[in-house]
């Protein structure tokens, strides 16, 4: 029993780096019809300026907690307004490519300045350690962030539902056209989603540093199951894409504990999930189903 | 009620569909084609033999990306699905099996064209961006197969020692293997060619139009969609079991979403739905890329990143689309 809870909690873990990653990249999806192939390089981007933070200039965990994001988000406002915005027009399919050409860029900068091995990163004293819940203990650091992603899933959830650019954020990724014909300018809110969707990937990325490896390709496969976590959740629902994000991130825990003799069911389990639910619900778990084309 | 998404793709890139309906006079086409076949015939005195290998691999590699996005409308970014599966499958027949080098490549063509079955008929249930997900996440799961499949594939370390067999004749010398694979390079471009230049060609570039309008008029059109994917996955594996023959190696590369990721760009740079396009865009990335590593240029990414995302935002015609267009308007106003 104990054990099952251990491996549950886990993978609650790395869902909730699925769910932030998969939340960002529902609401930039939702606000300029793009999908950032980039998102897995700003969530490298986020880990790795943490890392430099710390190491070169002495900047604490909890600094580059705030730090990172918001610097990201600024990059990525940036980014949106310089190319991104001038393909909006266009099929997604070209900005889809030009995130990709982006994300190699950003992979290439990390790699030739620092090399390509991985950097550890010390876990800030105050979360070493584990917690004791009675049966089982589980390390401070996964609790964090566990409860730190949750929060900000509620605080997210929160703006969502009773902010005003929440209500047009839900609209215009749920009812592009509608919410256009009521009149709500959606381009002025453009920018700063995209950057917050971006910051989002920034933020996973420096709660990733003291658990994972620092590399500058640590965000290159990542991002391929996070796209498998949206088509799941259904890329047009943004709840859907963060309760896909946790669930997957489940399914693989558990398939890695209960299956470990073969240990390719942990990496390949998200997709065969995907092809599933394409078969019965093409549109995703919490999609809407589009018109036949 | 589409949403903005999942509405039909339309390749704006111009130029494409251009060439399926206006298209240049015979003997202009005729005498393009003498060209291509005498660059080809020369290629290997021109460049290193084997960087002239490689463009021809990918060649067909980028014609068979064309085939569904300039064609079908579907822009697959999980082509390295196929073009590495071939490759394995080659790289094994042609070890184990001691077989000429084009039997080898026929059966991982066919291997790679069966794994486009399954992906092929879970992904043609979505379109447009959803499509190129799709695809990229199924191609990462035989990439994570390959990876811990070690006993065949060999993992980190590859297959080593393909050989080039071919009726005891000795192809070692890059310059000869180039002129023995020409042949079957030129069979899957002909192939090509001809599939978008038939009926079924014309009900695919109708699909990609115009879904709505093909299936009022009784199309199949999922099961039309499915056909052109197998077809372009065969066509990837033949560019992928010539890659393995021609490196005698096969790595994990062959498979991983960059790779996918890149023949989509030399389709694109080439000029997507040009078909010859593809040609001229593997051409120019191979040749930049060897080019690069010769000069001791460590970030090799850094530039073809950047190409990619400047062909993105300036140059989306490609090439042979921008001289393709600028050709017909000429040739338009002459008419006048």
């Amino acid at each position: 029993m104990s054990s099952f809870l251990q491996n549950t909690f886990n993978g609650l873990v790395s869902g909730a780096f699925y769910a932030l990653l998969a939340l960002g990249l529902a609401v930039i999806f939702g606000m300029l019809r793009v999908v950032n192939f980039a998102h897995g390089a700003f969530y490298m981007l986020g880990a790795f300026g943490a890392y430099v933070l710390l190491s070169e200039a002495g900047v604490p965990f909890w600094a580059a907690l705030v730090i990172m994001p918001v610097a990201l988000a600024v990059l990525g406002m940036a980014l949106e307004r310089a190319v991104i915005h001038r393909l909006t027009r266009l099929d997604p399919l070209y900005n889809f490519l030009l995130t990709f050409g982006l994300t190699l860029i950003l992979q290439d900068l990390v790699k030739s300045r620092y090399g390509s091995q991985s950097s550890p990163y010390a876990t800030p004293s105050a979360l070493r350690g584990s917690v004791d819940f009675g049966l089982f203990d589980f390390p401070t650091y996964r609790v964090f962030i566990l409860g730190f992603t949750v929060l900000l899933c509620v605080a997210v959830w929160w703006v969502l539902v009773r902010t005003r650019i929440g209500m047009v954020v839900r609209a215009a990724t749920e009812r592009p056209e509608l919410t256009r014909a009521f009149g709500i300018d959606v381009g002025r809110w453009v920018t700063p989603v995209f950057g917050f969707g971006i910051g989002l990937a920034g933020l996973a990325g420096v709660l990733a540093a003291p658990m994972r490896a620092v590399n500058p390709l640590m965000g290159a496969d990542l991002i391929i199951v996070v796209f498998a976590v949206v088509v799941i959740g259904g890329l047009g629902s943004i709840f859907g894409s963060v309760a896909a994000g946790f669930g997957i991130g489940l399914v693989q825990a558990w398939g890695e504990a209960y299956l470990s003799d073969f240990p390719i069911v942990s990496q390949t389990i998200v997709f065969v999930v995907m092809a599933v639910v394409l078969l019965w619900r093409p549109a995703g778990l919490f999609g809407r189903e589009e018109a036949p084309a | 009620m589409t949403s903005a998404v999942d509405s039909p793709v339309e390749v704006k890139a111009g130029g494409s569909g251009l060439l399926t309906v206006a298209r240049a006079p015979g003997w202009v086409r005729y005498a393009l084609l003498a060209v291509g076949l005498l660059v080809a015939l020369w290629l290997p005195n021109g460049l290193y033999p084997a960087v002239a290998v490689d463009i021809l691999c990918w060649a067909l590699f980028a014609v068979s990306v064309d085939l569904l996005l300039g064609f079908t409308g579907l822009m697959s970014f999980g082509h390295a699905a196929f073009w590495g599966t071939s490759a394995y499958v080659t790289g094994l027949v042609a070890i184990h099996a001691g077989l000429p080098f084009p039997a080898a490549v026929l059966a991982g063509a066919l291997a790679a064209a069966l794994l486009a079955l399954p992906i092929g008929y879970l992904a043609v249930k979505r379109t447009g961006i959803y499509f190129a997900m799709v695809t990229l996440a199924f191609a990462q799961l035989v990439y994570y197969v390959a990876n811990e499949w070690r006993s065949v594939t060999r993992g980190e370390n590859g297959l080593q020692g393909v050989p080039r067999e071919f009726f005891g004749l000795d192809l070692t010398d890059d310059y000869y293997f180039y002129y023995a694979i020409l042949p079957v390079v030129l069979l899957g471009l002909a192939a090509a060619w001809r599939i978008v230049h038939s009926p079924f060609g014309r009900v695919l570039v109708g699909i990609r139009d115009n879904p709505a309008r093909a299936r009022a008029l009784g199309y199949p059109v999922h099961r039309y969609k499915l056909t052109a994917f197998v077809l372009s996955g065969f066509i990837a594996g033949l560019g992928g079991g010539l890659f393995a023959v021609g490196h005698r190696f096969v790595s994990l590369d062959v498979l991983h979403w960059t790779t996918s990721g890149k023949a989509v760009v030399v389709v694109v740079l080439g000029g997507i739905g040009t078909l010859w396009g593809g040609v001229l865009g593997a051409a120019l990335v191979v040749r930049l890329e060897d080019w690069l590593s010769f000069s001791g240029f460590e970030a090799v990414g850094l530039v073809t990143g950047g190409i990619f995302v400047l062909v993105v935002l300036l140059f989306r015609r490609g090439v042979w689309g921008t001289v393709a267009a600028l050709a017909l308007r000429w040739g338009a106003a002459r008419r006048r």
